[in-house]
Formats: C-alpha cells, structure tokens, sequence
C-alpha cells in the first residue's frame, strides 16, 4: 500500500526578513530600540554644532541650552584672529593640514594600490608570507611605538619637516588590506588579455586595477583622510616648529587650554575639523557600504 | 622547518626576470615605509625594553630590569593602570563589538530609507576626532552647574550639588566607558551591516525547512557563519580600536595622568614616562607588554572567527 503523498509542512518561514520592502509591525520593536540610540549618538553632536553659532551670553546662559535661538559667527571670527602664542596665524595651519592629508591620502592610495596588484595578481614565493605580515600589522598600536619613531624621525633628519607628518602614516595596512581584498574579484583573465595586448603593470594598474576597485579606493580614502585629519601625533612628538604643525594640534591646543573661557571657540573649532569628515563619508558612503561587503577576512 | 619549493632549473627567461623586478619595484614605495615605521619600531621598541635609556645617553643594557620593575615596583600600573586596561578592553573591544552586530542586525530588519538614515547617526560619532570628543563630553558633563548632566540632575533633584564628574575618579572610568562605546560604531560596525545584509536569502529558507525554529536560532546558525569574514574584520577593529582610545582619558580629564589615575590606560602610561619623564626604556617595555596583549585578544578573534587554516596560523 502506497502511502498517500504528504504536503510538505508549511515551515515558519514567511520570507526573508532581512532588507524589507515594507513596513510591517514586526518592526517597531527595533524602532522603539533603534530611535533612543540614534537620538544619543546624535544629540551631543546637534550640541556642538549649535554652541560654534552661539553668543557667549548665551553660552554661559543658564540653564544651560542645546539649541542656539540667534545663530552668530562670532566664534569663527575670533577663532581666526587669534593666532597662537608664537604667532602663527590659524591660515598656515589650515594650510598645512590641507597639504599634509592631501599629500598622505594621496601617497597611501597610489603605493596601496601597487602592492595590492602584486601581492593579488603576481605569483611569486613570499607572496602569503608578505600579506599576512600586513595582516598582523591591521593590530598595530602607533601609541606603542611612538618612542622608536621617534628616534627613527630624528636619526633620519625628518624632524622639522613634513615627511615626519606624511612618512609614518603613509603605509596603512588596513588600507592595503582592503584595496587587495577587493583587487582578489578582478578575475585574472582580465589581467592575462591586457598582458597579452601588451600592456605592462603600470598601465594595468591604471587602466584596470584602478577604475575596477573604485569603491575600495573610495572607501580607503574616506578611513585615511579620518586618520590623517585628526591625528597629532606627528605634530605633537616630531615637530617642535610652530609653523610647520597642523590645524588638529592647534585646535586641540586651544581646547584643552582653554577650555572654559573659549568655550564657543572650541566648539567652532572643532565643527571645522569634523565636516571634511563628514562631507567625504556622505559622498563616498555608497561606496563604502559596497566595499564593506567584501571587505572581510577570509 | 618551511619546505622549499625550488622550482625546476630552467633558464628564467628575460622576460620572467624583467617581471620579478617590476613586482619588486611595486611592492617598494609600501614596504619602505611600512618597514621603517612599523616593523623597525617594533624591534626597535623590543630592543629598547632591555636598555635604560633617557633619550641624552647612550642606552645602558639592564636585562629584564624594566619587566621585573613592571610587575614588582611600578604600584601605579599593577594597581591602576593594569585593572584600568583590562576593564576597559573588556567593555569597549568585545561588548563594543557585541553591541555593533546586535546594532547592525537590527538595521538590517528596516526598509533601506530608515536604515541609512539610522545608521548614518549611529556612524556619525566614529568620524568626530579627538577634539570634537573631548568638547562634547567635557561640556556635558562639566563639573558645575551648567553642565548638562549636573544641570539635569539637580533638576531632578538627585544630588543638591554638582558632581565632579572629570575631576575625581568616582565615575571616570564609567564615563570613559561610555564616551568610548558612542565613539566606537565605526567601519567595523559599517562591515556588519552589509554583511549581514548580504547573506543568501535561501540559507535561511533552506534552514527553517530543516526545523530553525526563530529569529535567535537564525542568527546564530545562520547569519554569524556566513558572514564569518566581516565578523573577524570587525573584531580586529574593536580590539585595536580598544587599545587606541587610550587618548580619551587624557582629552576628558584635560591632563595625563587622569584624576587620581581613575581612568590611566597603558598607552596613557607609555605617554607618561616616554614623553614626559623621558625614560624610553621603560615605556618600551610597557610597550612590548601592550603589543602581546593585543597579540592575544587577536588570536582569540582569529580562533572565533578565522577560516580553518588562519586558526592554526
């Protein structure tokens, strides 16, 4: 006797629920977490960005206020007039910080990008050894080695100069890691029908390793602008010349100085550091959301 | 031993060698730097430990004297600074961490417009810097009246006077906690969401097939395993991101040392004695101790996370 044909069970699954087209009621438990977290991180940004506009009655104002009522310059104006003890106006700052990041961001994508290509594309014996050093090196602590650095920064005759800014920040391995991570997908007939149109490495680097990991660079850009902005590191150990130290030293200067007398200077100050921050992530953050995706260990 | 794989004697043609030396051409304008930043100042700081240097003399080997002084004569580290790292490690690299996904995956339970906006505020704050950090939770939390949380509490009547927040070391510790963990949703936690997001829908189908019976069992059984990769790539950056915030101490409390070295990190105390009292041997073995640290919390994330073949690495 045949047994009759069961229908299978209707499992619990009711579809994927991850990525939603629509809302559903299923959702407003993570609303209700989500809503109050995203208020916190928020808040205290919407903060500062309101006390940089804020007169200094209304700074001191008590109770004390989150939101400016009359939005005044003031705090950028005096920020800009003030120059440092030795001199030094706010405008060579913001200049040096421009050229130093222009020139890190830019160094670290290009010499990136060429190890990337080898150690994805070429065969050769030290290749797993090489990355994987570079892989050790994602947990790197600068902090721990800033006094080795520094004697290298002195023995080299970088202190004083700009390469003791640009040099110790160029190779990121982070950086490497995922512009070689995404450069791995570049199928390597790709690679082999460039070679055998003739072309050599600098112009497959060009021609194809680079507008093909786009969004890697991108998002490479946006961690090491961050990283480069922010930093006072080099401005701090490596550089005792007033004149040749960057925007972050100098505002963090002032801020830790002063903390409560130029509390509007502050703040303009520090909202100057973080919108090329933003401003990159915003316009980059498709492509970083896409690289993300591949961006894993394996 | 490596086994050697040499490879069959043939003539290595012009081409092949012209290709070698291109590769090595490529590779140079990354090794230099990364030689000559990261790994010299490793074994340059491993090296260093073994010495007394003041940065005017000529380093004066003395053995294992800064190890042993580490752990029987430094009180400030065995009894501030060593618990301090610890806790904070703990709470900010794995319960950072824990938070990101839990964080991540519930975006990932959104339609795309509420998400990207979500996670664009929760992003946000990984992106300020050391100085709109410090403005922000000085001016919250700043010791008189006017500070927010001082003004809120004496609203509400819980305390009849101002609390000290950054000055004394009561809640420091706790308060670094916090800032660290609103700082912390970065790359790592950017990771997760598409990780998650990229998981092949019909696992999950096949698996409630197969008798998954709710949400957590999915997450467990199906959305942490195939996404193993962005999991580990997330934990390297909680931990390393743990012991680089040391700076967050220094920058709320305005000095270094921190009140009563309530919230001292091991980075705050290499700053201390390399920069500041100038006694480079000693901060590079404090150094050395924090690069094994690091070193191991990574191997356990390896062990968690890593492909077979990385594990044994």
């Amino acid at each position: 006797m045949r047994r009759p044909v069961r229908k299978p069970r209707r499992s619990a699954y009711s579809g994927s629920r991850i990525n939603p087209k629509h809302f559903s009621a299923g959702q407003i438990k993570f609303y209700l977490l989500l809503l109050p977290l995203a208020a916190f991180m928020v808040i205290p940004v919407i903060m500062i960005v309101n006390r940089a506009f804020m007169s200094l009655g209304e700074l001191h104002a008590f109770p004390p206020r989150i939101l400016a009522s009359r939005f005044t310059l003031d705090n950028f104006r005096a920020l800009f007039q003030m120059s440092s003890t030795t001199g030094v106006p706010m405008s060579r700052y913001l200049f040096n910080s421009v050229v130093v990041t222009a020139l890190t961001v830019l160094m670290n994508l290009l010499i990136s990008v060429s190890s990337a290509y080898v150690l994805s594309k070429k065969r050769f014996r030290l290749r797993e050894k090489l990355f994987s050093i570079n892989q050790l090196a994602l947990m790197f602590v600068p902090t721990a080695v800033a006094v080795p650095r520094y004697i290298i920064i002195v023995n080299s005759g970088m202190l004083n100069t700009i390469w003791a800014h640009v040099l110790p920040l160029v190779a990121m391995p982070v950086v490497l890691f995922l512009i070689k991570q995404f450069t791995d997908q570049i199928p390597d007939a790709l690679i082999e029908a460039a070679v055998i149109d003739g072309a050599g490495d600098l112009a497959i680097i060009r021609r194809i390793i680079i507008p093909l990991t786009r969004p890697a660079l991108a998002t490479a850009a946006v961690l090491s602008f961050q990283q480069v902005w922010g930093t006072v590191e080099a401005s701090n150990n490596f550089i005792t010349d007033d004149s040749l130290r960057t925007l972050a030293f100098y505002l963090n200067a002032i801020s830790t100085n002063n903390a409560v007398s130029a509390a509007g200077m502050t703040a303009a100050a520090s909202l100057i550091l973080f919108l090329p921050n933003l401003l990159i992530f915003i316009i980059m953050q498709s492509k970083v959301m896409n690289t993300m995706s591949h961006s894993g260990i394996k | 031993m490596t086994e050697k794989r040499t490879p069959p004697r043939y003539r290595v043609s012009a081409r092949a060698r012209r290709d070698r030396l291109m590769s090595g051409l490529l590779l140079l304008p990354y090794a230099l730097p990364f030689t000559m930043f990261i790994l010299v100042p490793v074994v340059v700081a491993a090296l260093l430990s073994f010495t007394f240097f003041d940065v005017i003399n000529r380093p004066v080997f003395t053995g294992f004297l800064n190890y042993i002084t580490v752990f029987t004569q430094d009180t400030v580290f065995m009894k501030n600074v060593l618990p301090n790292t610890f806790l904070y490690a703990l709470v900010v690299g794995p319960g950072g961490y824990a938070l990101s996904f839990l964080v991540a995956w519930m975006l990932t339970q959104l339609q795309r417009l509420p998400r990207t906006i979500l996670a664009l505020c929760i992003y946000t704050p990984s992106m300020l810097g050391s100085v709109f950090i410090g403005v922000v939770w000085r001016a919250i939390f700043s010791g008189d009246q006017s500070g927010f949380v001082n003004y809120l509490l004496l609203e509400l009547g819980l305390t009849d006077q101002p609390i000290q927040f950054l000055l004394t070391r009561d809640y420091f510790m706790l308060i670094m906690i916090i800032v660290s963990l609103w700082s912390a949703m970065g790359i790592g936690f950017l990771a997760m969401i598409s990780g998650i997001l990229n998981v092949n829908e019909e696992l999950y189908e096949a698996a409630y097939v197969d008798g998954l019976r709710n949400r957590f069992q999915e997450i467990i059984y199906i959305t942490i395993p195939s996404m193993k990769p962005q999991m580990l790539f997330g934990a390297v950056m909680a931990i390393v991101n743990a012991f680089n915030m040391g700076w967050i101490g220094v920058t709320l409390a305005g000095a270094n040392p921190t009140p009563e070295y309530a919230g001292q990190l091991i980075t705050n105390h290499i700053d201390d004695y390399g920069f500041i009292r100038y006694e480079m041997g000693y901060a590079a073995a404090l150094s050395v101790i924090l690069l094994l640290v690091v070193y191991l919390f990574n191997r356990l994330a390896y062990r968690f996370f890593g492909e077979k073949e990385e594990a044994a690495a």
